[in-house]
């Protein structure tokens, strides 16, 4: 590595103020220190540093994310060979996920990040590692037949109006994965739910009595009662649930995988372990309570409180979205009362808007807006506490 | 007994063994202004000319009584001078005379004889962290243990028999309590002093922490902290009429051969402290008067640093060339975040740290991890970011009067985006200062 190293650093000055290739200082600079550690080191304050830093944090978060994406991958083959009524290997139908969902991580990568370093160049900043995370989450939450186009438009308006022109990584208060999501949600609604979005047929016929309406789709229309099938019209059983076999946003539909991220996240300490049991204790509480009054006017109630939170993208968000620590609840007391809200206003959504079939994205981005008001109130009375001790003397 | 439940005990490689030596080779010795925040100091001697232990090197301009005194008795060698004329160390050389001849301190009134002696200004003032300023603070909180990493305990044979001597003089300069701060199971007891046993990990000696548990300090108030310490030096002027300027520094840390105490008196030369005990050459170490959270860095040439107590010596890492480090698997790095697996050996066993800041510079993205390792009532992100805005009414709501700098290294240390938060609180409570008065 040494000889690599070298070389870099033999051409690292023209790329440096005055250099030849000035203007594309920050895309150097980027992939410097992610091949080589900064070893700048401490000029004031602490002399020595926790070995933890921004990169590694995101790079975790992407790991986490793992699970789901590769089970979401096979998912979407699964779904397709099933839909057309052919029965094909394992790799087959991974691999027809992989290709299926590639060029729109692919799409959201180069847009996103190439729209980050050109800001970076303009401010004169470093690269943000922030859409590392963002860029794989966005396409696990839109539909696989979502066309790239679409996504390339909803990326470049997050990234520059949810985050660029705040500041970047650090003062966006909306999350930027869901920004995009709402913005192909509410520009493109025909292409964005429905039917016809969650299966990828590609230009095959899909057999009798197919159906790519996703559970909770089954479940608004409220044609089917409180019975949730498969796209071939098979019941879909409790481990069916679990494991996500079923059409959806194609990263969020497995329980097992989102519990294997999470638990990731919450090992390591990137995620806050406060807000996700909030957020499950808040949407179990009140699936509960809507089950308890169910009513035929709105046939998602029906559904028992653990269905609820194992379908849809409720648990993907919370664990994922929830608790990006930038828009999320900064202290510990507001941390409950925003992780809970969250669960509390997905459910309600779910349940009594039967105009929308999911609430999880909605809900995670009310309580984005929220968030700092909530955290305002923790801290004033933290600073009531403090006067109040100074008139007591 | 008060229980200190956040913070955190870095393993830090290096600790000094019990071997105590007597450093015999030192013949200069320094006083470093810098050391003394809140007042304007200047040189009231002149290279060349003859001092004792205790006569004044430099006085304050606010108040001509308020001095640094020089530790040993020689002949002034150089007042040294950097920028704008900024007065960087007064240096003194021992010559062929006794070194130990030093200046009586007798009549007069307690708080003259402080601020003859030189030991008014090694206490500090809540807020601020400034040397204090007014006369009549509302209590004093003298701590008498250290938990920052690889600290030496407090326990010399000066501490042992002059601190109630120190405490009983204290006593006498408040209209209010003297609070002292002992570790649990130390068994200190005072007749002169409050006293408070404290448990827990690192910061939960630092006195900010204390007096945070025992009785905070509100707006328009004023607090004096010192450490045990200096509490001792102070019984020992009273008592006897003569300074005592001498210290057990603890040399510490992986780039020292063989971690030992030494003891000598204030403001040594560094390079004789660590003659012959560095493993490598000293350009490729970071060599720090104090501990590896707040201590100053140091140069070959320099001198020992206030509060005079520790040196710690780790790896630069400057020149350290880690491919992808954010992929690394490697054991050896310490985290608090278990985002390395290092966690699976252990996070109490020593590590071996360098003085790499380890990532880029980020806007605060992470929250709650300031506050896993800052036991005060106050939130730390709020309060930092009401100083980097400036907005001094935001400050005074959220608490600045209650901390100081060394209250934001454990914050600092662990902090993902690397910002540089003692720095930060230094130029805050500067600020509120020059504004407020």
């Amino acid at each position: 590595m040494k000889g690599l190293k070298q070389r870099i650093d033999k051409v690292k000055p023209q790329f440096e103020k005055g250099g030849r290739f000035s203007k594309l200082h920050s895309v150097f600079d980027g992939f410097y220190t992610f091949l080589f550690t900064p070893n700048e080191t401490s000029r004031s304050g602490v002399h020595i540093h926790d070995a933890n830093d921004s990169k590694r944090t995101m790079i975790t978060v992407v790991i986490a994310l793992l699970p789901c994406c590769l089970f979401g991958m096979w998912n979407v083959g699964y779904q397709h060979f099933l839909a057309v009524g052919e029965s094909r290997g394992f790799f087959e139908l991974f691999f027809y996920g992989f290709f299926a969902v590639l060029p729109q991580i692919l799409t959201a990568y180069i847009v996103g990040l190439g729209i980050e370093f050109v800001v970076a160049q303009i401010r004169g900043h470093e690269i943000q590692e922030g859409f590392l995370v963002s860029g794989i989450l966005i396409p696990m939450i839109c539909p696989v037949d979502t066309p790239c186009w679409m996504l390339a438009v909803a990326v470049a308006f997050a990234v520059i109006f949810a985050k660029e022109v705040f500041g970047g990584t650090g003062y966006n208060f909306l999350n930027v994965a869901l920004v995009t999501r709402a913005f192909l949600f509410f520009s493109y609604p025909s292409k964005m739910s429905g039917d016809h979005v969650f299966v990828k047929l590609g230009s095959d016929l899909a057999v009798d009595g197919y159906s790519g309406a996703t559970p909770l789709g089954q479940l608004a229309s409220g044609d089917s009662g409180a019975v949730i099938t498969g796209i071939t019209g098979q019941p879909l059983s409790c481990s069916d649930i679990f494991f996500g076999l079923y059409p959806g946003s194609w990263g969020e539909t497995s329980t097992f995988c989102i519990l294997l991220g999470g638990a990731i996240l919450l090992l390591t300490g990137i995620a806050n372990w406060r807000i996700i049991v909030s957020a499950l204790l808040g949407g179990f509480g009140m699936a509960a309570l809507a089950h308890a009054c169910a009513s035929p006017l709105y046939p998602v109630t029906y559904v028992g409180p653990f269905e609820q939170l194992a379908l849809g993208g409720f648990l993907f968000a919370v664990f994922f979205m929830a608790t990006d620590p930038v828009t999320a609840c900064r202290t510990n007391t507001g941390k409950w009362i925003y992780g809970a809200l969250i669960g509390i206003v997905a459910i309600v959504i779910r349940c009594y808007n039967t105009g929308y079939p999911e609430g999880a994205m909605l809900s995670v981005l009310l309580l984005n807006c929220f968030a700092p008001l909530i955290d305002y109130c923790v801290v004033n009375a933290n600073i009531r506490r403090r006067m109040k001790r100074l008139t007591i003397k | 007994m008060i229980k200190i439940k956040k913070g955190l005990d870095i393993p830090l490689k290096g600790a000094a063994s019990d071997r105590t030596e007597r450093l015999e080779g030192c013949r200069l010795f320094a006083i470093v202004p810098d050391d003394f925040p809140g007042y304007t100091w200047k040189a009231v001697v002149k290279p060349g000319d003859r001092v004792t232990a205790g006569d004044p090197l430099l006085t304050a301009k606010e108040d001509s009584l308020l001095s640094l005194t020089s530790p040993v008795a020689g002949e002034v060698k150089e007042i040294h001078r950097g920028q704008r004329r900024h007065i960087e160390y007064v240096s003194v050389e021992t010559t062929s005379g006794d070194p130990t001849e030093s200046r009586e301190f007798k009549g007069g009134e307690y708080i003259t004889l402080l601020k003859q002696s030189g030991l008014y200004a090694m206490m500090r003032q809540r807020p601020f962290d400034i040397v204090p300023l007014g006369d009549s603070p509302r209590d004093i909180f003298v701590t008498a243990f250290d938990t920052a990493p690889l600290a030496p305990a407090m326990d010399t044979p000066l501490v042992k028999e002059y601190l109630e001597a120190g405490l009983e003089v204290l006593a006498t300069m408040t209209t209010g309590k003297v609070y002292l701060s002992i570790a649990a199971g130390s068994g200190l007891t005072s007749r002169h002093a409050e006293v408070n046993e404290f448990d827990g990990p690192h910061p939960a000696g630092n006195v900010g922490v204390q007096i945070a548990a025992i009785r905070p300090v509100n707006k328009g108030e004023t607090v004096w902290t010192l450490t045990a310490e200096t509490a001792a030096r102070i019984g020992k002027l009273i008592r006897t009429g003569h300074a005592d300027y001498s210290t057990r520094v603890a040399i510490t840390g992986s780039g020292v051969r063989e971690p030992r105490m030494e003891e000598t008196l204030i403001g040594a030369s560094i390079d004789a402290l660590l003659e012959g005990n560095l493993t490598e050459s000293a350009d490729r170490l970071r060599i720090i008067s104090g501990n590896v959270l707040t201590g100053n860095r140091v140069h070959p040439g320099g001198f020992l640093r206030a509060p005079y107590r520790q040196v710690t010596v780790i790896p630069e890492g400057a020149d350290a060339d880690e491919f992808m480090g954010w992929a690394s698997l490697d054991p050896s790095k310490y985290s608090v975040k278990k985002t390395f697996p290092a966690f699976l050996r252990g996070l109490s066993k020593p590590f071996d740290f360098d003085a790499r800041i380890k990532g880029g510079h980020r806007a605060m993205i992470m929250s709650g991890e300031y506050d896993k390792v800052f036991p005060f009532d106050i939130y730390p992100e709020y309060l930092i970011k009401a100083i980097l805005g400036r907005d001094i009414e935001k400050m005074e709501q959220l608490g600045i009067y209650e901390v100081a700098p060394e209250d934001f290294a454990l914050p600092e240390f662990v902090d993902t985006s690397k910002l540089e938060l003692q720095k930060i609180v230094r130029e805050g409570l500067d600020y509120l200062r020059k504004e407020t008065l």
